[in-house]
């Protein structure tokens, strides 16, 4: 058996925000910093991390909406980082993205079969509309949308039914790998499930690889097959979502999972003190975390994140890992 | 037997009584929340929970008697206060009722403070309008609140903007401010929603705290299991305008009843085997105006059948204190139940 192909490959993406600081002086912060990952064919990657961490811009560089001040991305072992205008255009036909907020994401004044079937015009020329029409149609259907859809205005359509429409929009193209920035966020629980059933059936039917950013972790377990944890732009861990989940290595990771909501009363624990400190800040230098840290020491101050790696590809950028247990 | 959703004793608590709402939908009245009954006792969490449109969020700004002025009609039951009902009080004694006796907090802590005063000049206001304070012991009850909820540094908060804080510190802020003029209940609408899971649990342990310390009886309105599951003694869950099933919080995690609390749990992606298919309740749900005449969840329930068509009674089952709007709760749903 063939080893699984990279579909998409991040290597050392890094970007820089200026933030106009006070009396004109610029401030430059780095929002990704030196990010690797590489998504096969078929699996899905979930990129976890809070706000600010950084996961939603490496996102958009994976995609080519925003461009690295640093770093490659490889769309099928092609270089997409300096491809413009019609390149870009067309690896776009390989790749494609599904936005957390159906609302936002869909033109209020376009008709579902001319929103859905837009990225026919570019990639499938050749089709004439009664095509693209049937297309669009097929297309909805595979995502649980009727007929009497195609020629609605998205207002008329619930949050989930958006996101359906959302979903089309992206795989009307056919593409290889799906980004995917918080696709459940907005829905409601019910309806998240339902999502997140049609993602997994999609995904086997198309063998489709998925990027799959999001910031809840009970879905990043039950969607992914590896996890990539990102705090203050960087990547402090990665590996198969149930080693990573049963065995973190990253202190930040394990105080995100021991953060998670739980499922029944009875997990209850009685920690309490004004409900601990909001120790929010970020080290800019060594390891960021270490100010929050209940496992930092001195030599965590001149940490240069290297990551470490053990024989299962499980990989974490901390001095002082935990014990695998 | 105590009831705790309809205790017939209405003084001694925060007590919602048969209450209907009516908001407008294209210039007409329509109801959105049909005859609920709550209760909510001093040293007692209620986690009141349902998805968006349920009437949950309506229900709780009518026991501050918010939301009149977007439209939204009280067409019948009443809502007392410590045995007084709040529909027979002044625009000034409800004045005196929010943020006194009965405070709030809001999901959104981006939007709920205003950028352009310091946090202690908002927070000495609200305890100047509540408590007969002068402006030096106002400032020093506000640097205890601050504490209180969590604040290290309390005194450099005072004097900062809502902009320089991060949406936990402001949330915390939030809490203090509720806290200002000794509530004795607290309304907390998705008090965590908008918040980093890191951030979220620790809000979580400031609210219970508080709650415990004080004695508070909490309403906490959400659509998120996990944090009944962390804060609330006893759970309503909403359905299209009603409520569908109450009871004690360990009552309904260990034996959701009604057809629609069973999907809802079962459907979480923490109980369920990771890749395998979730549950999933087939259809929407019905908007106010198109609710069906029986059991508001009888075209979505594999269980429904034309017994469904009359209306249920919200105590159709019930064990103990725990009750379900549902003729056939005893049976078993197959397809409802979380694969692990």
């Amino acid at each position: 058996m063939t080893a699984p192909v990279n579909l998409l490959k991040a290597d050392r993406l890094t970007k820089s925000f200026r933030r106009g600081g006070l009396w004109g002086s610029d401030v430059s912060h780095k929002a990704v910093d030196d990010v690797t990952f590489a998504l096969k064919e078929g699996e899905t990657l979930a990129i976890v991390g809070e706000s600010g961490s950084g996961k939603s811009t490496t996102a958009r560089m994976a995609m080519r909406l925003l461009d690295a001040d640093q770093g490659s991305v490889y769309l099928l072992g092609r270089e997409i980082t300096s491809a413009t205008g019609r390149a870009l255009r067309m690896l776009r036909k390989d790749i494609q993205m599904v936005f957390q907020d159906p609302f936002a994401s869909l033109n209020p004044r376009m008709r579902i079969v001319e929103t859905v079937g837009e990225g026919l015009r570019v990639h499938r020329p050749e089709m004439n509309r009664r095509q693209r029409r049937e297309k669009v149609a097929e297309t909805l259907a595979l995502c649980g949308i009727a007929d009497e859809a195609l020629d609605r205005y998205p207002h008329q359509f619930s949050g989930g039914q958006r996101q359906r429409i959302g979903i089309a929009r992206a795989l009307i193209v056919e593409p290889k790998v799906l980004v995917l920035d918080e696709p459940v966020s907005a829905l409601d629980v019910s309806v998240q499930a339902q999502i997140l059933n049609l993602l997994k059936k999609i995904q086997k039917e198309r063998n489709l690889s998925y990027l799959f950013i999001s910031h809840d972790l009970s879905v990043v377990r039950h969607v992914a097959d590896r996890v990539a944890v990102m705090f203050a732009g960087r990547l402090v861990e990665q590996g198969p979502v149930e080693e990573v989940f049963d065995a973190p290595r990253h202190p930040y990771t394990k105080m995100l999972l021991a953060a998670r909501p739980i499922a029944h009363p009875d997990q209850r624990t009685d920690s309490s003190g004004n409900g601990g400190l909001d120790r929010e800040s970020v080290a800019d230098s060594g390891c960021a975390f270490r100010l929050r840290c209940a496992f930092a020491r001195d030599d965590c101050a001149g940490f240069d994140a290297s990551i470490e790696s053990d024989e299962s590809g499980h990989t974490y950028a901390c001095l002082h890992p935990l014990d695998r247990s | 037997m105590t009831d705790h959703l309809a205790d017939t004793d209405t003084t001694q608590s925060l007590a919602v009584r048969e209450l209907s709402l009516c908001v407008p939908i294209s210039g007409e009245h329509v109801e959105a929340v049909s005859g609920v009954s709550l209760t909510l006792k001093p040293g007692r969490v209620l986690g009141l929970v349902g998805e968006s449109g349920c009437g949950k969020s309506l229900t709780a700004q009518a026991m501050l008697r918010l939301g009149e002025h977007q439209g939204v009609m009280r067409s019948g039951g009443d809502i007392f206060l410590d045995g007084k009902s709040l529909f027979s009080m002044h625009e000034e004694e409800l004045r005196h009722v929010r943020g006194g006796a009965v405070a709030m907090v809001f999901q959104e802590p981006m939007t709920a403070l205003n950028p352009v005063f310091s946090i202690g000049s908002q927070l000495t206001e609200v305890i100047r309008i509540h408590l007969d304070m002068n402006r030096v012991e106002a400032s020093a009850r506000a640097v205890k609140l601050l504490q209180d909820a969590g604040m290290q540094d309390a005194e450099a908060v005072m004097k900062q903007y809502p902009d320089a804080l991060s949406g936990g510190m402001r949330q915390r802020v939030l809490i203090a401010m509720a806290m200002a003029a000794d509530p004795a209940y607290i309304i907390a609408d998705e008090p965590t929603t908008a918040l980093d899971v890191s951030v979220q649990k620790r809000i979580i342990q400031l609210l219970r705290d508080l709650q415990r310390e004080r004695n508070l009886g909490m309403l906490l309105v959400t659509h998120d299991f996990g944090l009944v599951a962390e804060l609330a003694d006893d759970v309503a869950v909403m359905y299209a305008g009603q409520i569908v099933e109450s009871g004690d919080v360990r009552q309904i995690f260990n034996r959701p009843t009604h057809p629609y609390t069973r999907a809802l749990m079962g459907c979480r992606p923490e109980v369920s085997e990771p890749g395998a298919s979730l549950p999933v309740i087939a259809g929407q749900v019905p908007s106010p105006g198109s609710w069906p005449s029986g059991c508001h969840f009888a075209r979505r329930c594999p269980l429904a059948d034309n017994a469904c068509l009359k209306p249920v009674a919200v105590d159709a089952w019930s064990d103990g204190a725990h009750q379900a709007r549902c003729i056939h709760a005893e049976a078993k749903i197959p397809e409802f139940e979380a694969v692990a």
